[in-house]
């Protein structure tokens, strides 16, 4: 299925270079745990303090998108690796695909951490075969400073007024793509009714002529030049944004917006499952968790972690102070099966659109 | 008698370098077409030729035409500018055409993404062009250049300029300058000369230059992702997003030799092209002497 991630903290080569250097060996590495995780998205030093703690070595090791890890792991029967870090859809897949190991609760105390609603997510209640390690929302994210009206709808994207045609942004990736206009016309976002998502289709077409490029990994940067005034954005991304230029503000638009899981997954094939949920409860751990939320600016599902944030950083990145019942009102991306090949159609169909 | 086993030895790595880099690779690739996505990717493995029936489908088919004509209009222009860039580096004194030459190509050193990206740096709203347009005492909005269809070409012509201008050079720097005197001298314009001498007699170049810009560009998906801002779906895009993005592996497989029967079909032309530029030049030397 879809979806990017986005979510690395500094964009150090495009998306497509490092999708180009796809290989679909699994690495031959001689640590006792492989790790693959979004560059940028824990602390470099995590390896070595797991080490010092526990006596285990771990290598991680990156991936640029869900897609090249699953592309991975689907090939290879999930060998090679023990921890992956994958989008909710993704670890779905990886359950219903059997390639998962069941999270033996036992073995990760530091589950006591996470916020109960973070324990009864749709995709995977009570957490039998994932753990979320940040959520978050996707909305808008503008220049208030540049923008005579500050936005409250989708449609002010989707129909953007004459000040600002031609400089916004939607996300690339085809789930959030989809989702604007899904929300927008007041639908799930995994709706997959063929009359409804048309209407979608028609929506994005449209939106599509008063765009000025779809962006999955820079659109923060354009917001900071000036080059676009609103975009379609993650809420952390947004937050890089916001940390280079105070007048960049997020809001969620009032017809709302998917909750998006990234999450922590066992491999079945993984040799050493309880180095694997050690070191999950080691991300769990309320200092390191809290590291992740204010080194990578993404919201954590955990309770002592999130309240042990300073004043002034939620201050700053007002969206990272959302509360958690506000957040898990909105409707997770779930894995669409089958109806995944006409999603990917009606993107093609929106982006070859003239 | 030793003759034909050391060839075959010495071609060896070559054959064997295809082999393993090419031949095995697209079967592949082609082995894939034939199967099933399975429904959370990967592949099921059913046979079918549904994958195939798929790219004819109006919306592929739309993109494989919309991306000929991009490709397209880059080659006129990147033929346009190298045959004459070839042909002032060929008329302009021999000890200078080496360093000439070493210009036309310099770019080739750097790497292709950066040298994109570059053009992001140079077309974007607050990019240089725009600054430069201020300095001047500019203070309309700035123009909208990068993210569009002209970007796009844009980046193409800029990438594969230097092919063609080596590709037209050889025959140009080959050409004998007495065929042009004796057409100058039996009456014949500047003009005539030209078109009736001089094209004709590189027009291998011309086609092989041509060939290059279009074949690499068609199945280009960085310009069109980078300048064109994702707004441009070419048909390498549509490869790239079905393998790396909607994990449809036998419909990008399809897509994919498609593509590379285009390719064949485009070097079978040029081949074509080829021969009988050579076969007119032969007929109109015997016109001549008779």
């Amino acid at each position: 299925m879809t979806a990017t991630s986005l979510r690395r903290r500094a964009l150090k080569t495009s998306s497509i270079a490092l999708g180009l250097a796809l290989a679909l060996s699994a690495p031959a590495l001689a640590a006792d745990l492989v790790i693959s995780n979004w560059d940028g998205y824990m602390a470099p030093d995590a390896m070595a303090a797991f080490k010092t703690a526990t006596g285990v070595s771990g290598e991680v090791v990156v991936h640029a998108t869900n897609e090249e890890i699953m592309g991975k792991l689907i090939a290879a029967g999930g060998k090679g690796y023990d921890v992956v870090f994958v989008s909710s859809p993704f670890a779905e897949v990886l359950n219903k695909l059997g390639l998962t190991e069941p999270i033996d609760h036992t073995k990760i105390p530091n589950l006591a951490n996470l916020y109960p609603e973070a324990t009864k997510l749709p995709h995977d209640v009570g957490n039998a075969f994932s753990v979320p390690y940040t959520w978050g929302t996707t909305g808008l994210c503008y220049r208030s400073d540049l923008m005579k009206v500050a936005p409250t709808s989708w449609s002010d994207l989707l129909a953007p007024s004459d000040e600002l045609k031609g400089k916004t942004t939607m996300l690339a990736t085809d789930r959030w793509l989809l989702a604007a206009g899904q929300l927008d016309k007041g639908y799930s976002v995994n709706e997959t009714d063929p009359a409804k998502m048309a209407e979608v289709k028609d929506l994005l077409i449209s939106a599509k002529k008063t765009l000025l490029a779809y962006d999955d990994t820079t659109f923060y940067s354009k917001l900071v030049s000036g080059e676009a005034l609103m975009v379609q954005a993650w809420d952390g991304w947004c937050n890089y944004g916001i940390a280079e230029k105070p007048e960049i503000k997020y809001v969620i638009p009032k017809e709302g917006s998917d909750l998006w899981v990234d999450t922590m997954v066992v491999m079945k094939a993984s040799a050493n499952k309880d180095a694997a949920f050690q070191f999950i409860n080691f991300m769990l751990d309320a200092k390191n968790h809290a590291w992740a939320a204010q080194n990578i600016d993404y919201k954590v599902p955990n309770k002592p972690a999130m309240e042990s944030l300073p004043a002034d950083f939620l201050a700053k990145f007002p969206n990272m102070a959302m509360p958690v019942a506000d957040l898990v009102k909105f409707e997770q991306l779930r894995d669409v099966g089958d109806a995944q090949r006409d999603y990917s159609k009606i993107v093609s169909e929106i982006k070859a659109a003239q | 008698m030793t003759r034909p086993s050391r060839s075959s030895l010495l071609m060896a790595p070559a054959l064997a370098w295809l082999a393993a880099l090419m031949v095995v690779p697209c079967a592949l690739v082609l082995a894939l077409a034939f199967f099933r996505r399975g429904i959370y990717g990967g592949i099921e493995y059913t046979f079918t030729l549904e994958n195939f029936g798929l790219v004819f489908d109006p919306l592929y088919a739309g993109i494989f035409l919309n991306s000929a004509r991009i490709a397209g209009t880059a080659t006129l222009i990147a033929v346009v500018i190298g045959y004459a860039a070839a042909y002032a580096i060929a008329a302009a004194p021999r000890r200078w055409q080496p360093v000439f030459l070493f210009f036309a190509v310099l770019p080739f050193w750097s790497n292709y993404l950066i040298r994109t990206y570059a053009w992001i740096v140079l077309l974007n709203r607050e990019g240089l062009i725009t600054q430069l347009l201020r300095w001047f005492g500019y203070t309309g909005e700035p123009p909208s250049m990068l993210y569009t269809e002209g970007a796009v070409i844009a980046g193409l012509v800029y990438n594969y300029l230097p092919f063609v201008i080596l590709a037209c050079y050889a025959p140009l720097s080959r050409l004998n300058p007495e065929l042009a005197e004796a057409s100058r001298d039996l009456g014949a314009s500047a003009a005539t000369t030209f078109r009736r001498v001089i094209l004709p007699l590189t027009v291998p170049g011309i086609a092989a230059g041509a060939v290059f810009v279009f074949v690499l560009s068609i199945g280009n998906f960085v310009t069109p992702a980078l300048l064109g801002g994702g707004r441009f779906q070419m048909i390498g895009n549509l490869v790239y997003d079905q393998f790396l993005t909607a994990n449809d592996w036998p419909f990008g497989a399809a897509l994919a030799m498609a593509l590379i029967a285009i390719m064949l079909l485009v070097l079978m032309a040029q081949a074509l092209a080829a021969n009988r530029a050579s076969g007119h030049v032969t007929q109109a030397g015997g016109g001549t002497d008779g």
